[in-house]
């Protein structure tokens, strides 16, 4: 009688489950879970039941915000201020960058390191990674050097061609993450929300611009170079076995300053400004420049323009 | 209520109509716009030229010559050398200005308008923020940076530039070198074993 009673229970699982089986199955998974918190250090049972970023309520998002801001304190001993400015209604960033001028000095990768609390070393993660081309062979990756490292720039017969995140309007990376912990908002930036990423790297291996990086450790950023203005999809400080990228700065732009990578080019290669803004000077650059985008057959759509002015 | 929208039309039309003549007939003189940019990039205790150029102690020669002085400008001078000189960008009776090939001065502070005599589709470019840099509000303030904070004037190409400071006010100022690059990224298999290298030097 007990295995015909088993073999009733399989068979009519969808309906006639045992409810009291199922109540107690509940309630292991949970147990399971609270074990598993218990391990990671930080988590708290909060920050796996609170909604997902964007049902926050008003309330709950200052929570959130204010228990960022107490372990950035317990971490780096320091105050921030963490905020989750929302995007601006009117306004889609677009990013060009020109090719004619850009010399390869990586000034834009350190002030990116600097103001977006980047790991600085073990592992050491640029979200700008300046390409050294050849004018001979055009933008062409199969003749493309990464660790270039001459005493000056531009080199003779090269070309410079900086890759960040394009923020594509059809973003791979989003359409591959399970748990829908980076998605794109409306003003066009694809951000990532840490406290959901499970770190399965399946969006890095769908970005076709490498810009997606993994904290395989735990950030090493010294508390002295901390950046205390912080956004919570920006440049809050991330734990371990989370994935991080290019945000435009999101923490200066939705207060109407430029990223850090445009402030910093000392050759004025990068351009930053609002699509729907007819006078802003990306659009001028769409307008009158020969635009390009990267790797255009893939359709990722991408918000970030290259362009030769000359 | 309906009829509201409709009457606004008219009257705005009506508006418009009795407008356009006044607007037609007034002549449209373009006022040219000032741009506020950073300092120009002074050499230390250059400027004001008067100081020497004070048109007593040196009476202002205009013929054309190699100068004995300022070798500094013309060991480098490479803008159209054949046929430039000085005095086709100084003003020979106020050094402390410029002038326009019309003959106008123009303070140093607006150089722009200047280089933008020959150079009017960079100039162009400019004044919208295509080329060259502008820094401040994406949606609001910004400040130029004038063409000869990245172009020396007397050899324009562009080769590097540095911070300077004029006045307790940061700005930038041509070089004649080119820049050199930041550090490379570390390469994977170097990230994997690595500790802080001793000197500045062994970081490459």
């Amino acid at each position: 009688m007990t295995a015909r009673k088993g073999f009733d229970v399989i068979q009519g699982e969808p309906e006639a489950a045992d409810p009291s089986r199922r109540s107690f199955l509940r309630t292991a998974a949970a147990g399971a879970a609270l074990g598993a918190l218990a391990g990671c250090g930080g988590v708290s049972m909060d920050d796996v039941l609170r909604k997902h970023f964007r049902e926050l309520s008003k309330d709950d998002l200052a929570k959130v915000l204010t228990k960022v801001e107490r372990r950035n304190k317990e971490r780096f001993g320091k105050d921030t201020r963490v905020t989750a400015e929302g995007p601006r209604p009117g306004v889609e960033f677009g990013y060009g960058l020109d090719i004619s001028r850009c010399v390869g000095c990586r000034r834009c990768v350190y002030a990116c390191v600097k103001e977006n609390n980047q790991s600085r070393e073990q592992p050491q993660i640029h979200w700008i990674r300046v390409l050294e081309m050849e004018k001979e062979h055009g933008v062409d990756l199969t003749h493309a050097d990464l660790y270039y490292d001459p005493g000056a720039v531009p080199q003779p017969g090269k070309f410079y061609f900086p890759v960040q995140c394009q923020q594509c309007r059809n973003p791979p990376c989003v359409k591959a993450c399970p748990t829908q912990a980076t998605w794109k908002e409306a003003d066009g930036i694809v951000v990532v929300d840490y406290d959901w990423c499970i770190g399965c790297r399946c969006c890095m291996s769908a970005c076709p611009y490498g810009a997606r990086h993994f904290n395989w450790a735990e950030p090493k950023l010294p508390a002295e170079e901390l950046n205390p203005v912080q956004h919570y999809l920006g440049n809050r400080p991330r734990p371990k076995g989370v994935v991080e990228k290019c945000t435009f700065c999101i923490q200066r732009v939705r207060n109407g300053r430029y990223p850090a990578c445009v402030e910093i080019c000392p050759v004025g290669a990068r351009k930053f400004g609002n699509l729907l803004d007819p006078e802003s000077e990306i659009r001028r650059v769409m307008d009158t420049k020969r635009v390009l985008v990267f790797k255009e057959e893939l359709a990722t759509h991408p918000q970030f323009y290259f362009f030769y002015a000359t | 209520m309906r009829e509201t929208p409709t009457t606004l039309l008219i009257l705005a039309v009506a508006v418009a109509i009795a407008a356009a003549p006044a607007r037609a007939s007034a002549p449209v003189k373009k006022k040219e716009v000032l741009y506020e940019a950073r300092p120009p990039p002074f050499s230390d205790g250059i400027f004001p030229c008067s100081n020497c150029h004070d048109g007593k102690s040196m009476k202002p020669d205009p013929t054309r010559r190699e100068l004995a002085f300022h070798d500094e400008q013309q060991s480098v001078f490479d803008h159209d050398a054949e046929h430039r000189w000085c005095l086709d960008c100084h003003d020979a009776q106020n050094r402390d200005v410029l002038r326009l090939a019309s003959g106008a001065p123009v303070p140093f502070t607006e150089s722009y308008r200047l280089c933008g005599q020959c150079h009017g589709d960079k100039f162009r470019d400019w004044r919208v923020g295509v080329h060259g840099k502008r820094v401040g509000q994406w949606d609001g303030e910004k400040t130029y940076l004038l063409c000869v904070s990245c172009h020396n004037p007397h050899s324009p190409r562009f080769k590097g530039v540095k911070e300077i400071t004029v006045d307790g006010k940061t700005t930038i100022a041509p070089t004649l070198e080119l820049l050199r690059p930041e550090p490379r990224p570390r390469r994977p298999d170097e990230m994997r074993g690595w500790k802080r290298p001793a000197t500045a030097e062994g970081a490459r």
